[in-house]
C-alpha cells in the first residue's frame, strides 16, 4: 500500500456569502488548493467531494475544466469531510492514483439543521413532538457527563471563549470577535446547560485538500504532510447517540473512542505524541467530552485542564487553533477539510498569529456527527 | 373535550395507568422503545411487543428553549412558544427512553431522581380536540 501525502490546501473563509453558490466557493477552494501544492487541475487523477446541501459536487469540474477523471459526491453527516478525505486517500493508497483531491463545500440556510426523522431510521412521529434536535442531544450528553465527572458550567463557556479568541486571530473565520466568559453565559439558554454561543452555526464555507503518493510529494514541495491515519466509525450497540428515541442501559463506548484507538494503531504513535489538535466542537461541551474520547485526557481532567489553559495556542494540548467549528461556524461539507487545513498551516509552521510555539510535528483531527458516526485524521511532518 | 392520541401505537392511553408499548427482541433480549421492525443489536426479525414499566429515574435531560423547525408540530408561533423539559429516562434496567418531562425548570430536575410515566396535551387542534402525548413527571406529581 503507498503512502500518501498532503501536498496543498485550500480554503473559501466560513460565514455568508450572499449569491455565491457552494460550486463557486468549491472552486475557489480547490483552485487555492491546487496554487498551494504547485499542480494545476489537469494533474488531478481522482476527486471526492462532500456536501449536505449540493446533490453533485462534481459540478465544480465545469468551473476547473472538463478533464473526464472520476469524481465522487459522499455524504456523510458532520463526517463528509473526513470520509472525503479517506476515500480519496485510499485511491491513491491503492495505487490506482498518483494525484487526488478531496473538497467539502456548503451553503445552509439559518438556524439549526433539520430533516425527515425517517430518514434516520427515527419513528416519523419524533420529529412532531420535537425530538429530532441535535442540540437537544449535545445538551444531553455533556449534562450527564457534568454529573459524572465534575465539570462546571464555567467550562463550557472557557471552552468557548477560548475559541472565539482562537477566531480572531483567523481572518477565514466566520466570528471573528472575542467573547466574554460571563456573557457566553448569560446569553439565551437554547438547550440546558448549553447556552447560544456555546453552540456553532451552519453557515458557507468550502475547503480543498491535494493528496498525493508520499514518494512523489517532494516533487512538489518542500513540506509535504504525511497523512498517517484515516479512520471513520459508526455508532456501536450501547452508544448514547443523536437521533435516537431509546438508548441501552448496557453502555458501550461513543463512536469516536473507537475511531480514535484505530487512527493511533494506524499511525503507529499515541495522543501523547500529537501536538495540535482540532476537535469536533458543535457546542462547547462536545469540545470537552471529545478530549477525552479521542485519548487526549482522562475523564474529569477537563475541568482543571481548561483552567489551567492546556488548550489554549501556548498551552499543552493546543485545541482548534483556528477557532474550531464555534468560530468558524459549520458548512457540513468542508468542516473536516477546514480542520486538515488548518493542521497542514501549524505543521508547516506558517499559521501567522495561531502558530503553536514549539514547532509540532503530529496534527489530529476529529469529526462527529449524526446519526452517530466520527472521523479521525493523523498528519504529521 | 375530545382527546386524541398524538401517536396511538406507542403509548395505551386512555387507560387507568397508561404505559409505554416497547419491543423485546426474541433471540437476544435488546429492549427497546418503540418497538422496532427489528433488533438494533442483533438484527433480528423477531420481535414481540414489550410493556415498559411506568416508573424510572431521570439518567439525564436537557430543556429546548427555542421553537424547533418542521417537521415539529407543537402548533406554537414564536411568541407563545414556552420551553420545555426532555429527558432520558431509565425504567428498570430495561431501556432508556427519550420523552418529553412535564417539568421545564432545569432548577427542578435533577439527575437520578424517580420520575412517572404520563398522559398531557401536546396540542390543540382548530375545533379544540387536544392531542396527548406522552411525558414524564417527577414522582409523585403525575
Amino acid at each position: 500500500m503507498e503512502d500518501v501525502a498532503i501536498i496543498g490546501v485550500g480554503l473559501h473563509p466560513f460565514g455568508w456569502f450572499g449569491d455565491k453558490s457552494a460550486i463557486d466557493m468549491g472552486a475557489d477552494a480547490i483552485r487555492a488548493a491546487l496554487s498551494d501544492a504547485g499542480v494545476v487541475w489537469p494533474d488531478v487523477q481522482v476527486a471526492f467531494g462532500g456536501s449536505f446541501e449540493v446533490d453533485n459536487p462534481d459540478a465544480v469540474t465545469s468551473r476547473l475544466g472538463l478533464t473526464g477523471i472520476p469524481f465522487m459526491d459522499v455524504y456523510n453527516g458532520c463526517a463528509t469531510a473526513a470520509t472525503a478525505l479517506q476515500l480519496t486517500a485510499d485511491s491513491i493508497r491503492s495505487g490506482q492514483y498518483d494525484i487526488g483531491v478531496a473538497v467539502g463545500m456548503d451553503k445552509h440556510g439559518h438556524g439549526a439543521f433539520t430533516s425527515d426523522p425517517v430518514d434516520y431510521a427515527a419513528p416519523p412521529w419524533y420529529g412532531e413532538i420535537g425530538h429530532f434536535l441535535t442540540t437537544k442531544f449535545f445538551a444531553m450528553k455533556i449534562n450527564r457527563y457534568m454529573h459524572d465527572h465534575g465539570i462546571s458550567h464555567e467550562t463550557l463557556a472557557r471552552v468557548a471563549a477560548k475559541n472565539y479568541r482562537n477566531g480572531v486571530l483567523n481572518p477565514n473565520a466566520f466570528r471573528r470577535k472575542p467573547m466574554a466568559e460571563e456573557d457566553i453565559l448569560s446569553s439565551r439558554m437554547l438547550n440546558y446547560p448549553l447556552t447560544q454561543y456555546m453552540f456553532c452555526s451552519p453557515d458557507e464555507g468550502a475547503a480543498a485538500v491535494v493528496l498525493c503518493r508520499a514518494d512523489l510529494a517532494k516533487n512538489y514541495t518542500s513540506t509535504p504532510i504525511q497523512l498517517r491515519a484515516t479512520t471513520l466509525r459508526t455508532r456501536r450497540y450501547g452508544a448514547f447517540e443523536v437521533h435516537a428515541p431509546w438508548a441501552a442501559v448496557e453502555q458501550d463506548a461513543a463512536p469516536t473512542v473507537y475511531a480514535s484507538r484505530a487512527a493511533f494503531e494506524q499511525a503507529g504513535i499515541g495522543p501523547e505524541d500529537v501536538d495540535v489538535i482540532q476537535l469536533q466542537d458543535t457546542d462547547a461541551g462536545a469540545e470537552v467530552i471529545h478530549m477525552a474520547e479521542n485519548g487526549f485526557c482522562a475523564d474529569g481532567d477537563q475541568e482543571k485542564l481548561v483552567a489551567e489553559g492546556a488548550t489554549e495556542i501556548g498551552g499543552s494540548l493546543p485545541v482548534n487553533t483556528d477557532g474550531g467549528l464555534i468560530a468558524n461556524g459549520e458548512p457540513i461539507g468542508a468542516s473536516g477539510l477546514r480542520q486538515v487545513h488548518e493542521l497542514v498551516l501549524q505543521l508547516r509552521g506558517t499559521a501567522g498569529d495561531r502558530q503553536v510555539p514549539g514547532e509540532p510535528k503530529v496534527g489530529y483531527a476529529q469529526l462527529y456527527g449524526a446519526p452517530g458516526t466520527a472521523g479521525v485524521s493523523i498528519l504529521s511532518r | 373535550m375530545t382527546q386524541v392520541a398524538f401517536a396511538p401505537d406507542v403509548f395505551t392511553w386512555p387507560a387507568e395507568e397508561p404505559a409505554l408499548i416497547g419491543g423485546r427482541c426474541v433471540p437476544c433480549g435488546s429492549i427497546t422503545f418503540p418497538a422496532p421492525g427489528s433488533c438494533a443489536r442483533c438484527g433480528s426479525l423477531e420481535i414481540e411487543q414489550h410493556m415498559l414499566p411506568r416508573q424510572g429515574t431521570l439518567w439525564t435531560f436537557t430543556t429546548q428553549g427555542f421553537l424547533p423547525k418542521e417537521p415539529y408540530a407543537g402548533g406554537e408561533t414564536a411568541e407563545t412558544f414556552r420551553p420545555y423539559g426532555v429527558g432520558l429516562v431509565q425504567l428498570g434496567d430495561e431501556v432508556r427512553v427519550e420523552s418529553r418531562l412535564t417539568e421545564n425548570d432545569p432548577d427542578k430536575l435533577r439527575i437520578g431522581m424517580e420520575m412517572e410515566l404520563t398522559v398531557v396535551p401536546f396540542r390543540v387542534e382548530p375545533d379544540g380536540t387536544e392531542v396527548m402525548t406522552f411525558a414524564f413527571a417527577p414522582a409523585g406529581e403525575a
